[in-house]
C-alpha cells in the first residue's frame, strides 16, 4: 500500500490537512494519531474561545475537534490511533507501532507534520530552589483536572502568563483552590488580551509584570516561593523586592516549543527562530513531499490559525502528489529585519505563488502605531500600519505576486519602525 | 538474625551487597529512602574518573584505579550505560600546562595507564569547540562516563536475586551492641546483625557515632549542575576538565552517557539533605564552563539539580574496622572519587570481613549476568519481534526517549520494586528528556497503580510524601 498522504498527527493540524488533502483531489490519506483519540490537545481545552474565525461562533476545544472529526466521516480517510510514529524517512517511509498491528513501515507519496508542541519545563529557565512535588507545566496540571477528573494542589502561584497558564488560573479558582498570583518576567503580558480580563481579573488574581520566582522552597510538596522584581533590561532580579507566598503548587506557563523530534530526524532544515522547521510559501519543507504546520512549525495563539495554515499544507501535498516538485526558480529567502521575529515561511518560489502569499511573525517587543516595511535591499516593496502591537500575538501580512517579481535579488526583510 | 547489615543503600552499598551476594552470607540492606541510589549517587557528575587526581598512596589513589576497570567490566555483564571516552584536564595558562603536567606524573605513579600531553593544536582537532584560550590538555584515556544510579540499581538488583534482602523507608535512628551482635534501631523495625557495614554517604558520621568514638566528621558539600537537551550532547567528545584546585575537580563538561551534556558543578558547604539550587550556584556554573566551552547554549538546558558530597578534611576514603567495636565497618567519606572506586572497595570489605571471622563460602549458582530491553536501542526487526511477543512493547509511553510501557512493567516486576514515578525514571528513562515527563509522569503514574495495585493518589513522584495529586475535582473525572 502507498498512501497519496500521510499525516503524522490528528490533532487540530493534521484533521484539517488531510480534509483538505482529499479536497484537492488526493485519493488515500492516513492520519496517524498517537492518542486514543482524534483532537489532540484541544481535547483537555474544556473553556470556549474556539472557532471564532474558523466557523463564525465560540465553541469549546472538545467541540471545535469534534467539528473536524465529523468532516472525516465518509471521506475514505483512514485513522490509525494508539499509534506512534518512530521514524521518518526521506523517501517517506513512516515507520510506526501500535500494540495490534506491532511495527509498520507504511510507504506514502508525500508526508505531513503535524506533531504539535510541548511545554517548556522548569528546567528551561533554571528556576532555582528545592525540587519537590507540586511543580506543574500548565498543560500537565490541565490534563489532571479536565481529562483524570483530579485536583494538583489548593494555593496556586502560575509563572509565566502564556494563555494555558491564564486558563489554569481560572479553572483552579472555579475548582475550588486559591490562585494567589500570575508572576511575568516580561514588562508586559504573554497571554491574549482576552485571557488576562477573564481569566485573571474577573477572579481578582494579581498579575506581577516584571517579577520572576527566585526560590522554591518545600521538602515533599512545594511549601513557599519567593518572587523578585526585575531589571527589564538585564532580566536580573532586584535586591530588597523579595515577596513571599506560601503555596502548595506552581503551575508554569512559560512558552512552547515545536515537536520535532521527527523532523530532526530525517534531516529538515531547521529554523532556530521558530524551532521548527524551515518552509517554503506551501508549507513545503527542505525535502520535497514532506510538508509541515500547525504547533510543529511554530507556535500559534489561536487553533484556527492552525486549521487555515494546515489546509494550506494539505492543499500542497495533494498538488505535490499530482504534479510533482514545485519550480524553485529564484526563490526568496524572507529574512527578520528590526523588530520581527519568527518567520514563517521563510522561502517564497515565485513560481509556485498563485496571487498572494501570506507571511506570519511575532513582533520582539510592544508597539504603538508602527509600520511593518517588506524591503527587497533598498527598496519598500511595500508598507503595513499597525496601531498597536504585542509578541503574543502573531502578525500577518499578504505580499501580492506582483510584488515578489518585483524582487532583485534572492531576498526579502521584514522590519517594524516604531 | 543477619551475618551482615549495611547501612544506605547508594553506590557504596549496592556494590558491598553485591559482593557479598556471592557468599553464603545472610545480609541485608537498610535504606532511609523508597529506593536505591537517591542519595549522592544520583545527583553526580557520573564520571568513572581516571585516577590521576588523588594524592599518590592513599586508598583514593588505589581505588580509583582499580575500580575504573571494576566498572567497566560490572557495566559490560550487569547491562549498564558506560561508555569510556576519555577526559581532558585543560591548561589556560603556563603555569596550568605545568599542574596538568604534575597530575600525568602523579597518574603515572598511581598506574594510570596511557596519560598524555596534548598541545593545542590537538586539542582543537579533538575538540573543535573548545576554547581559543586552551593551551595544552592532560588527556587521560580510561576516563569514562556511566549511568551512577543505573549501576547501583544493577548491583542491587543482582544481590537480591542472590539472595541479598533490602529494607526502604528505614533510617537508622541507632545502633545497640550486645556482645557480637548489633541491633540496628528504625521505625520500620529493627534489624540484628554481627557484621555492619556504614555506607551511610553523608550520613555517615551520625551513623559512626550510634557505636563507635568519632573518627571522622563529614563536610557535606553541596555541587549544582546543569543538565541540557541531547541538541548539545555532542558538542564535545570527551569529559572537559578545567585544572583541579582546592574547591575539587572544578566545574566539567561532558557528554552523558544517555546523550545529554552536564555541565557543573560548584562547590559550596551545605546541609547534608539541601540539594536546593541557587541563582548564585547555578550562575557560577554557567559562566565557568564557558570558559571551556564558550558555545554551550543554555536555551537548551532542561533540568538543574544538586548533589552533596560526602567530604571529610582529609582528602581521603575512611575503609576501616573500628579497633574498638569489632565487626563494624565504615565504606565512609565517599567523595570524589567514591562512585569510581566504590565497586573495587566493596570486593576488598569482603576481604576483610572474611579476615575479621565472617565466614566466606561462595554459593554454588549464582545470577552474575542482567539484560534490560531498551526499546529505544533495537534494531527495526528486534522491535517488530519484541512486540509481537509482547504488545505491552507497542505502546511508547515517554515520547522524548522513547520508552515503551514493556519496559516499565518489566521495572515493576523485577527484584527491587520501583514505587515512584522518578524511580521509573531511574530504571527506564522514562521522563529524563526534554518534556521533564509533563506527558509521561501522568501515564507512568497510571502503570504504577494498576501494576502494584494502589491507589492512583499513593503513586509519588520520588520520595515518599512527594504527592503529586491533592484531591479529586468536584466532577471527579472519566473513571
Amino acid at each position: 500500500m502507498l498512501y497519496d498522504v500521510i499525516v503524522v498527527g490528528g490533532g487540530p493540524a493534521g484533521l484539517a490537512a488531510a480534509l483538505e488533502a482529499k479536497k484537492n483531489g488526493a485519493e488515500s490519506i492516513l492520519v496517524i494519531e498517537r492518542d486514543a483519540e482524534l483532537g489532540g490537545i484541544l481535547n483537555q481545552c474544556i473553556h470556549n474561545g474556539f472557532g471564532l474565525h474558523t466557523f463564525k461562533e465560540e465553541l469549546t476545544g472538545p467541540e471545535y475537534a469534534d467539528r473536524y472529526i465529523k468532516m472525516l466521516e465518509g471521506t475514505g480517510i483512514e485513522v490509525m490511533l494508539n499509534t506512534m510514529v518512530l521514524d521518518i524517512t526521506e523517501d517517506k517511509t513512516v515507520y510506526a507501532m501500535n500494540k495490534e498491528q506491532g511495527y509498520m513501515n507504511i510507504a506514502g507519496k508525500s508526508i505531513i507534520l503535524g506533531m504539535g508542541c510541548r511545554e517548556r519545563t522548569r528546567g528551561a529557565i533554571a528556576v532555582p530552589g528545592d525540587r519537590p512535588a507540586g511543580v506543574f507545566s500548565a498543560g500537565a496540571a490541565q490534563r489532571y483536572v479536565n481529562i483524570e477528573g483530579y485536583m494538583v494542589g489548593k494555593k496556586v502561584l502560575i509563572l509565566g502568563s502564556g494563555d494555558i497558564g491564564l486558563i489554569m488560573a481560572r479553572r483552579m479558582s472555579l475548582e475550588g483552590a486559591e490562585v494567589v498570583a500570575c508572576v511575568e518576567l516580561c514588562p508586559y503580558s504573554n497571554g491574549l488580551n482576552r485571557n488576562i480580563v477573564q481569566c485573571l481579573n474577573d477572579y481578582n488574581i494579581p498579575l506581577y509584570l516584571s517579577h520572576t520566582i527566585t526560590n522554591i522552597k518545600g521538602k515533599e510538596r512545594v511549601e513557599e516561593v519567593t518572587i523578585m522584581k526585575v531589571n527589564d533590561d538585564t532580566k536580573q532580579p532586584i535586591p530588597g523586592t523579595e515577596i513571599k507566598f506560601d503555596v502548595d503548587t506552581v503551575l508554569l506557563s512559560v512558552g512552547l516549543i515545536p515537536e520535532n523530534e521527527l523532523s530532526r530526524g530525517v534531516g529538515l532544515e531547521m529554523d532556530p527562530r521558530t524551532s521548527g522547521p524551515v518552509v517554503y510559501e506551501n508549507m513545503e519543507t527542505s525535502i520535497e513531499g514532506i510538508f509541515a504546520s500547525g504547533n510543529v512549525l511554530h507556535v500559534h495563539d489561536l487553533v484556527d490559525f492552525v486549521s487555515a495554515e494546515s489546509a494550506k499544507a494539505g492543499k500542497s501535498a495533494a498538488e505535490y502528489v499530482k504534479n510533482g516538485a514545485a519550480d524553485a526558480t529564484g526563490t526568496i529567502s524572507v529574512k527578520a529585519g528590526t523588530g520581527a521575529n519568527a518567520i514563517v515561511p521563510q522561502k517564497i518560489r515565485p513560481a509556485n505563488v498563485d496571487k498572494l502569499v501570506e507571511v506570519f511573525f511575532r513582533p520582539v517587543n510592544v508597539y504603538g502605531t508602527s509600520a511593518i516595511k517588506v524591503m527587497a535591499g533598498d527598496k519598500v516593496l511595500s508598507t503595513f500600519k499597525r496601531e498597536h502591537m504585542v509578541p503574543a500575538e502573531m502578525e500577518k501580512i499578504v505580499i501580492p505576486k506582483k510584488f515578489l517579481e518585483q524582487v532583485e535579488g534572492n531576498e526579502i526583510t521584514i522590519s517594524i519602525e516604531a | 538474625m543477619y551475618d551482615v547489615a549495611i547501612i544506605g543503600a547508594g553506590i557504596t552499598g549496592c556494590s558491598l551487597a553485591y559482593e557479598l551476594g556471592k557468599y553464603n552470607v545472610k545480609a541485608i540492606v537498610i535504606e532511609k529512602e523508597n529506593d536505591v541510589a537517591v542519595g549522592t549517587t544520583k545527583a553526580n557528575s557520573a564520571i568513572v574518573h581516571g585516577g590521576y587526581d588523588p594524592e599518590t598512596g592513599t586508598d583514593m589513589a588505589k581505588y580509583n584505579v582499580k575500580g575504573n576497570e571494576r566498572i567497566k567490566e560490572l557495566c559490560g555483564k550487569l547491562d549498564v550505560a558506560y561508555k569510556q571516552i576519555g577526559a581532558l584536564v585543560c591548561a589556560f595558562s603556563d603555569e596550568e600546562v605545568k599542574h596538568v603536567e604534575e597530575l600525568k606524573a602523579r597518574g603515572e605513579a598511581n598506574g594510570v595507564q596511557g596519560l598524555e600531553i596534548w598541545d593545542q593544536a590537538k586539542v582543537r582537532e579533538e575538540e573543535p569547540n573548545i576554547s581559543d584560550e586552551v593551551v595544552a590538555a592532560l588527556y587521560s584515556p580510561t576516563t569514562g562516563i556511566v549511568s551512577p544510579w543505573e549501576l547501583a540499581i544493577a548491583l542491587a538488583e543482582t544481590a537480591a536475586l542472590n539472595g541479598v534482602e533490602f529494607k526502604f523507608n528505614a533510617p537508622c535512628t541507632n545502633i545497640t551492641k550486645d556482645g557480637d551482635v548489633y541491633t540496628v534501631e528504625t521505625p520500620a523495625g529493627n534489624v540484628e546483625a554481627k557484621y555492619i557495614c556504614n555506607a551511610a554517604g553523608v550520613y555517615a558520621d551520625v551513623v559512626n557515632e550510634y557505636v563507635c568514638k568519632k573518627s571522622f566528621t563529614i563536610l557535606p558539600n553541596k555541587g549544582e549542575y546543569y543538565l541540557l537537551d541531547k541538541s548539545q550532547g555532542t558538542l564535545v567528545n570527551h569529559v572537559i576538565f578545567q585544572c583541579p584546585n582546592e574547591k575539587g575537580k572544578g566545574v566539567l563538561v561532558s557528554p552523558t552517557v544517555h546523550g545529554n551534556l552536564i555541565v557543573g558543578p560548584d562547590s559550596q558547604p551545605s546541609a547534608a539533605d539541601d540539594v536546593s539550587t541557587t541563582s548564585d550556584g547555578l550562575n557560577f556554573v554557567r559562566t565557568t564552563a564557558l570558559k571551556s566551552v564558550p558555545s554551550i547554549n543554555y536555551r537548551e538546558s532542561i533540568r538543574n539539580f544538586a548533589g552533596v558530597r560526602a567530604r571529610t578534611a582529609v582528602h581521603d576514603f575512611f575503609i576501616f574496622e573500628d579497633k574498638e567495636n569489632k565487626g563494624f565497618f565504615n565504606i565512609s567519606g565517599m567523595a570524589s572519587p567514591g562512585l569510581t572506586s566504590a565497586p573495587a572497595i566493596a570486593v576488598d570489605l569482603v576481604k576483610m570481613m572474611g579476615e575479621s571471622g565472617l565466614e566466606l563460602t561462595e554459593k554454588e549458582n549464582i545470577v552474575d549476568t542482567r539484560k534490560v530491553n531498551r526499546f529505544k536501542h533495537m534494531s527495526h526487526e528486534e522491535r517488530a519481534a519484541i512486540i509481537k511477543e509482547n504488545p505491552l512493547y507497542g505502546k511508547i509511553i515517554c515520547r522524548c526517549e522513547t520508552v515503551t510501557e514493556g519496559e516499565i512493567v518489566d521495572a515493576l516486576h523485577r527484584p527491587i520494586v520501583p514505587t515512584s514515578i522518578d524511580a521509573i525514571k531511574r530504571r527506564c528513562n522514562a521522563g529524563m528528556g526534554r518534556c521533564q515527563g509533563g506527558f509521561c509522569g501522568p501515564r507512568v503514574q497510571e502503570i504504577i497503580a494498576r501494576e502494584l495495585n494502589i491507589p492512583l493518589a499513593d503513586v509519588y513522584q520520588d520520595r515518599v510524601g512527594t504527592r503529586i495529586i491533592t484531591g479529586e475535582t468536584k466532577e471527579g473525572g472519566a473513571k
